[in-house]
């Protein structure tokens, strides 16, 4: 059976790691590459770094960091932020990343996710939607959830789908940072009206709320940042945890 | 040694090339029939859209050149499914080497099959350590059909092949490249057959 995965988020400026990593054996923790080998031995199904250079220059040194990560970590591994064009997907995936994902830029320019999904394949799109509730209704919101749109989020998940999106990287504003557990109602609202895998982000503290965005929220894939860095959730711990709730897990 | 990877431009080969050297070989990227005739091994990669992929092989010639070759073959993911007879995707007729036609998932599942799955009823020495069950990473919306070349199996709404072997040509819908420790296994394997 097809198991859930589990993946953590590193985010990057300029080549190297930035939120507080708490690793022990660790010996440079600012380092992506180290970072993720540690990632994938412990465990991790995929990787997802999420650049969020303010500079070019910043961005060029992320292009070698994605060299140096393909060399060495051997499970797979997606790269947002900032990606706008398909020059740019296309330096990348010559790089070594086996899926970008898109974000602002696809809200800006939709046409974009037909464009890469026709010449890379939908394989590799992801599509990265951020979504806060206003009055009751989910609506998509802009650059790192600070600017609010009138779009839906579940027609806009409709749409970049039929657009050809691979994959839909669900954030709920919402829940993000609050350790609270999931967006499952609307997680599970996604993945009903989609058929593409849906992967939940945005609000994990402990091991149960992992399992039930598996179970309440039907997501395909849950992705979590500091829960993971911290050591606060050992990833084989929680992978065990799963298992014992029935969850498919690639131990 | 002398280890060559198709490079007809499709798809993302440097991952494969990266897995190669993890294991201390320095793959060659080549297009040129010379230089893939001349190899010990070869890889069969792709990525991408099953007509397109084919097209660029027809451009190059190396659709004429591939059943020629005598020397093992591996191909991977999309390079596997092109060396089966048809694939539905693009109405695409394939290089033929495997007795069997690529079809696309129904949407019962959801499309592409993305992440990892386990491959079973192991049967070939591309496998040599590897254990029944054991996870791979998956990712595609067209799958094999079963046939008497079947060699690995997988289930994803249905039970589908997830390796195919004929003569000295294999063909893996998985990427042993993205597949940890036990797909290097797997592509060490290949290098010692």
């Amino acid at each position: 059976m097809l198991t859930k995965r589990i993946i953590p988020c590193l985010d990057i400026k300029n080549g190297r790691t930035v939120k507080g990593v708490n690793f022990v054996d660790l010996r440079d923790a600012g380092d992506p590459v180290e970072l993720a080998k540690q990632y994938a031995n412990q465990g991790a199904d995929e990787l997802v770094f999420l650049d969020i250079s303010a500079t070019l220059e910043g961005r060029g040194t992320t292009l070698d960091m994605v060299l140096h990560v393909a060399e060495q970590v051997n499970i797979p591994f997606t790269v947002g932020g900032g990606i706008s064009s398909v020059e740019h997907v296309d330096a990348l995936l010559q790089c070594g990343a086996d899926k970008v994902s898109i974000n602002s830029s696809a809200v800006k320019r939709p046409e974009l996710v037909n464009e890469l999904s026709n010449k890379f394949g939908s394989q590799c799109v992801v599509v990265a939607i951020d979504a806060k509730q206003i009055d009751g209704q989910w609506k998509v919101h802009l650059a790192g959830g600070s600017i609010p749109t009138e779009i839906d989020l579940f027609e806009w998940a409709k749409e970049v789908e039929e657009r050809g999106a691979g994959e839909i990287l669900f954030t709920s504003m919402d829940h993000d940072g609050t350790k609270n557990g999931f967006a499952n109602e609307a997680l599970a609202r996604l993945s009903e009206e989609l058929n593409i895998p849906i992967i939940a982000s945005g609000g994990a503290g402990n091991v149960q709320h992992f399992v039930d965005t598996f179970k309440e929220g039907k997501s395909d894939a849950a992705l979590a940042a500091s829960v993971f860095h911290f050591g606060e959730i050992p990833i084989p711990e929680l992978k065990k945890e799963l298992k014992s709730n029935n969850i498919e897990v690639r131990l | 040694m002398k280890l060559v990877i198709i490079n007809y431009g499709a798809g993302n080969i440097k991952s494969i090339q990266f897995a190669f050297k993890r294991l201390g070989v320095d793959a060659i990227l080549s297009n040129n029939p010379d230089e893939i005739k001349e190899a010990d091994k070869i890889i069969f990669p792709g990525v991408g859209e099953a007509s397109t992929a084919m097209n660029m092989l027809k451009e190059s010639g190396l659709d004429k050149l591939i059943p020629t070759l005598k020397q093992p073959v591996l191909g991977i993911c999309l390079g596997m499914q092109l060396l089966c007879k048809h694939t539905e995707e693009g109405d695409t007729k394939g290089i033929g080497i495997f007795q069997t036609n690529v079809k696309r998932f129904t949407n019962k599942v959801k499309v592409p099959q993305m992440g990892w799955n386990v491959i079973k009823d192991l049967k070939s020495d591309l496998f040599k350590g590897i254990k029944e069950s054991e996870y791979m990473y998956l990712v595609h919306s067209y799958y094999a059909e079963h046939c008497n070349e079947t060699i690995a199996k997988t289930d994803y709404g249905l039970n589908y092949a997830s390796a195919l072997q004929h003569e000295n040509f294999y063909g893996v819908q998985f990427h042993p490249e993205k597949s940890g420790v036990e797909g290097a296994k797997i592509l060490k394997n290949f290098l010692e057959l």
